[in-house]
């Protein structure tokens, strides 16, 4: 039930209002790839001197708080009032 | 012991006080000054639920045993989270728009409404979760046991802790009961619960963060030393399996949308769609900050602690063996905190599910099936839920004695993950895939349900639990590629990764090829797109287009399912929200959604929807119902035409009988004034020559000039008398068609000669002609025609009015007819005369010349005896009339010269 076919050229505002979701749509996908880059790291054959738990606790950590920063401003660029043609009609506020 | 004491009234004050913030809040909200309490912060906080005893306790606990491995458990939640975009708000849309009240309604709802598979993943439900329920009796258990033993290192003792787990699981389960049944709301959204869970959710990441404090600046003497203290422990190296790794992110990813606690508190609590904005980057945070000092505590838990101390409860055990008591109260709120929030969600979330899906549908089915009935369905529907929260806790108990209870908290989560897992093919081809079918959900279910059951829940009550020892070495039946750790030959796997990759393929591949190969029914069809294209359909929840329902039907029903009073007030409320005295609103789409609301809070969303659409009779909800609609209406249809079709046969013939009626009426008219005319022409030359006639008898002195004047006077009347006759007589046989024609062969221009000769309009009238042009052969009733000609021009002599009458004789062939035009130059004829010339008796005005009016009558008669016809040409110098006669005949004369 598509109103009309999809127009090619948006106002600017739905324009980066869609780049954004697209962004919201890979961070997740960002974020497996570097939640799995310490699997790499324990390829080292040296066996004594392999990866410290702390490093990768401080790099999991940092990795964590980047993710959910970046997430904070992509939400607050994707809020409801502007809803592109994509996620439809208003939410109407119940209760 | 006297420890122990405080800590049981600390617990019932904590109680206490959660009550009252539930009462407060459900009070609020009924009072509508609910806004702040439906805030995004108190949603976020809500989804802290996921944070269960498992965390608060075992988290350290796994740490201890795995290093970083516990961190994958809240991984997986906050990819989830942040990627919101892709499944939870879709989900949370579907939620809203399908009215869901739990993860078997979402289920069931997309693949038909089946019932039967409501049924199916409730029994999945609930036995999945047990082995969570039974993790947090034990970990309350072993708090409660750790604070009361004298060297704050939990005791061993078995039976010991089975009755303290038998005490928590009475006191949870009246908790709970008193808690989450203490109304059956609108919708199935706890208003009171939510706000609680939010508390605790405070509680215990204050604790948990205290702790981590405590142990990272007051134990180890600032972050730089923790990271020696962690780098000097026995997890100082990351030796994290890849396949653990990966797997383990998975699943918790996958539990966390599946399990329905979680799927209570995300969609179905769920006020508003945007309340998800800020839990995608708040959630994740708050997970990070519940994670965030469980590798330090874990670490100077192992450094500081005794060998044999459970590294489940350091996070009691540090400030116990420190002697603060105070953070160690905390410490053991927020662990009761963790378990109580998550068993009474999960109690309520289980219980709706079961209540809804098992106990509603047999129990309406047992009285009748149907809204009329006697007896309160709410009580029912109350007395359901709360046995169902004891069954389900007594379940919780019964698997923590089975199971021996010894096992590490992270463990026995990890089997209800695993459990609850199985719902995601279900889940997502239901939001994704069109093609997904009832049959290919119930396949992928049960086939993943059975390896699940085999190969992890039952091996979990240890190796001479429930499944002997020879199957563990031999396999099902002696088959060895049925061995429950090692199906398929693929020997050497982690048990938990071994049960994740085998139930989730063969679950995942029956879904998808019984999918593929079955046939969907058309109500699955017709839900499909409601999920897959959710964001293309409207928002809103599909309303009721009421306006047909009897608002006392719906009264009787609501009474018998929200009880008397309760129906009495809503409807009141609305009544007089409508403006209406008394108890009856008007049946308005806003109130019948409001009902509805209402009354699937008591009995379920599709339950309220189809008794209120019995009543209603609007929206219908089962496919056979439409398809029943539809066969009516096109018979109504086919009536309709075929009425519609009569209605215009009889339209036809009555304008046919009109049209008849005005003829007659028509000619009824003509006949009288017939008669009225001819008496009138008759009795004229009969009263002249009645009284000439008298004269000559009666009058003797006469002259014998004046004699015959008299006499030669009623000879003229008897002689126009006669031909009056004679041109009545004659025009009776022409309109009669009783007249022979005498076919004979002549030019017109002897015609024209003859006529103006007879006409004896010689003196009076010139006539102009052009005889080249006349010798046209003709072959017709020459005498007939000549009739005509002569009355055309005689009449032209009596009436053209001009000073030097003139008439114009024209005579042309046309299209293969003669046409010949009698021109005169008088005033001709005025246009409201024109049309009734040519009937009978007509006559224009009072003119000098008397005629009968006949005249133009038969030259009518004549010519259309003679298949051509007369009329007069408006528009010329003065009075015209054409005559067309065909020439077929004078055609063929010529030819023939």
């Amino acid at each position: 039930m598509r109103r009309g076919p999809p127009t090619i050229f948006v106002q600017e505002r739905t324009y980066k209002r869609r780049r954004m979701a697209d962004a919201a749509r890979m961070l997740p996908i960002l974020g497996v790839i570097l939640f799995m880059i310490p699997l790499l790291w324990s390829d080292g054959e040296t066996g004594s001197d392999s990866t410290r738990t702390a490093a990768v606790m401080i790099y999991l950590f940092v990795v964590w708080a980047a993710l959910t920063g970046v997430a904070a401003v992509l939400s607050r660029r994707l809020g409801p009032e502007e809803d592109t043609p994509e996620d439809s009609a208003t939410e109407e506020d119940a209760g | 012991m006297a420890t122990l004491n405080v800590l049981v009234l600390v617990c019932l004050s904590y109680v206490a006080l959660l009550f009252i913030v539930a009462f407060m809040a459900d009070r609020a909200a009924k009072q509508g000054r609910a806004r702040w309490l439906r805030s995004p912060v108190i949603y976020t906080l809500s989804l802290s639920i996921y944070c269960t005893a498992w965390t608060f306790y075992g988290a350290v606990g796994f740490a201890a045993r795995s290093g970083l491995e516990f961190v994958t458990i809240y991984l997986g939640p906050s990819l989830v989270m942040i990627g919101w975009w892709w499944t939870l708000r879709k989900m949370v849309r579907v939620g809203r728009s399908q009215r869901i009240t739990s993860i078997a309604d979402l289920i069931s709802s997309r693949f038909g409404k089946s019932n039967s598979l409501a049924v199916f993943v409730t029994v999945i439900a609930v036995i999945v979760l047990a082995p969570y329920i039974a993790l947090q009796l034990q970990s309350v258990t072993l708090s409660f046991d750790t604070v009361a033993s004298p060297d704050f290192i939990a005791t061993k003792d078995a039976s010991g802790q089975q009755a303290t787990a038998l005490w928590v699981a009475a006191g949870l389960a009246v908790f709970t009961i008193l808690f989450g049944t203490r109304n059956v709301d609108a919708n199935e959204r706890h208003h009171g619960v939510v706000m609680a869970i939010a508390i605790e959710a405070v509680v215990k990441l204050i604790a948990l963060l205290a702790v981590g404090v405590f142990v990272v600046w007051g134990l180890s003497g600032g972050i730089g030393a923790t990271l020696d203290r962690i780098d000097a422990s026995p997890i100082a190296t990351w030796e994290v399996p890849g396949s653990r790794w990966v797997g383990l992110t998975l699943l918790s990813a996958a539990a966390f949308i599946c399990l329905p606690r979680m799927f209570q508190v995300m969609v179905v609590e769920s006020e508003h769609e945007d309340h998800l904005r800020m839990a995608s980057w708040a959630f994740p945070a708050y997970l990070m900050a519940m994670s965030l000092f469980v590798v330090p505590i874990a670490v100077v838990g192992l450094d500081m602690l005794p060998a044999d101390a459970n590294p489940d409860l350091f996070v009691l055990t540090l400030p116990l063996m420190e002697g603060r008591e105070g953070l160690a109260i905390l410490s053991f709120l927020g662990g009761f905190s963790s378990a109580t929030s998550m068993v009474i969600v999960a109690a309520i979330a289980l219980s709706t599910m079961v209540s809804n899906h098992i106990v509603m549908p047999i129990w309406l089915r047992s009285t009748g099936g149907s809204a009329i009935i006697s007896g309160d369905v709410r009580s029912v529907a109350l007395l359901a839920r709360r046995l169902a929260i004891a069954v389900i806790l007594f379940l919780g108990y019964l698997y923590l004695r089975l199971s021996g209870g010894g096992s590490a908290l992270a463990a026995i989560g990890l089997i209800s993950f695993v459990g609850a897992a199985q719902f995601l093919p279900a889940l997502m081809g239901g939001l994704f895939w069109r093609g997904a079918t009832r049959s290919g959900a119930m396949a992928g279910l049960g086939l993943g349900f059975v390896v699940w059951l085999y190969c992890l829940f039952l091996p979990s009550f240890g190796p001479s639990g429930i499944l002997p020892q020879t199957v563990f070495e031999n396999g099902l039946f002696g088959m060895s590629w049925l061995r429950p750790y090692a199906l398929f030959g693929t020997e050497g796997m982690d048990p938990v990764m071994h049960a994740v990759l085998w139930s989730i393929l063969l679950n995942a591949g029956s879904f998808i090829l019984v999918s593929i190969l079955s046939l969907p029914q058309p109500i699955e069809r017709l839900q499909a797109p409601q999920y897959v294209n959710v964001f293309d359909h409207s928002s809103t929840p599909g309303g009721w287009s009421g306006g047909l329902a009897q608002s006392e039907d719906l009264m009787i029903m609501a009474q018998r399912i929200m009880g008397a009073r309760d129906a009495q007030t809503l409807f009141a409320e609305e009544a007089q929200r409508q403006g209406l005295g008394g108890y009856l609103p008007e049946p308005s789409p806003d109130f019948l959604n409001r009902l509805e609301r209402e009354l699937s809070g008591s009995i379920g969303a599709a339950a309220a929807h189809a008794m209120i659409s019995q009543i209603v009779g609007g929206a219908t909800v089962s496919v056979q119902d439409l398809m029943a609609v539809a066969d009516e209406t096109a018979q109504i249809m086919e009536y309709s035409s075929r009425l519609e079709a009569k209605t215009d046969e009889q339209a036809r013939t009555a304008r046919q009988l009109r049209e008849a009626n005005e003829k007659l009426t028509q000619i009824s008219v003509q006949k009288d004034a017939f008669l009225s005319q001819i008496s009138h022409e008759l009795r004229t030359p009969m009263t002249s020559i009645r009284s000439f006639s008298e004269i000559l008898r009666d009058t003797d002195s006469l002259s014998g000039e004046e004699r015959n004047k008299y006499a030669s006077i009623i000879q003229e009347e008897a002689t126009r008398l006669t031909r009056l006759l004679d041109d009545l007589l004659d025009l009776s046989v022409l309109e009669n068609s009783q007249v022979v024609l005498n076919q004979q062969s002549g030019t017109l221009f002897d015609l024209l000669e003859r006529a103006i000769a007879a006409a004896d309009v010689n003196g009076k009238l010139r006539i102009h002609r052009k005889p080249e042009r006349e010798k046209i052969m003709l072959n017709t009733d020459l005498d007939r025609l000549t009739q005509v000609f002569i009355n055309l021009i005689s009449n032209a002599g009596k009436y053209c009015e001009s000073d030097t009458p003139e008439l114009r004789i024209k005579a042309e062939t046309r299209d293969g007819d003669l046409v010949v035009d009698f021109i005169d130059n008088g005033e001709g004829i005025p246009r409201n005369h024109q049309a009734v010339i040519f009937e009978k008796f007509a006559r224009v005005g009072e003119t000098k010349a008397g005629g009968a009016g006949v005249g133009l009558a038969i030259c009518r008669a004549v010519m259309g005896r003679l298949g051509g016809s007369i009329s007069y040409v408006p528009g010329q110098a003065g009075a015209a009339f054409r005559v067309r006669v065909p020439m077929e005949a004078g055609q063929h004369v010529q030819a023939a010269q």
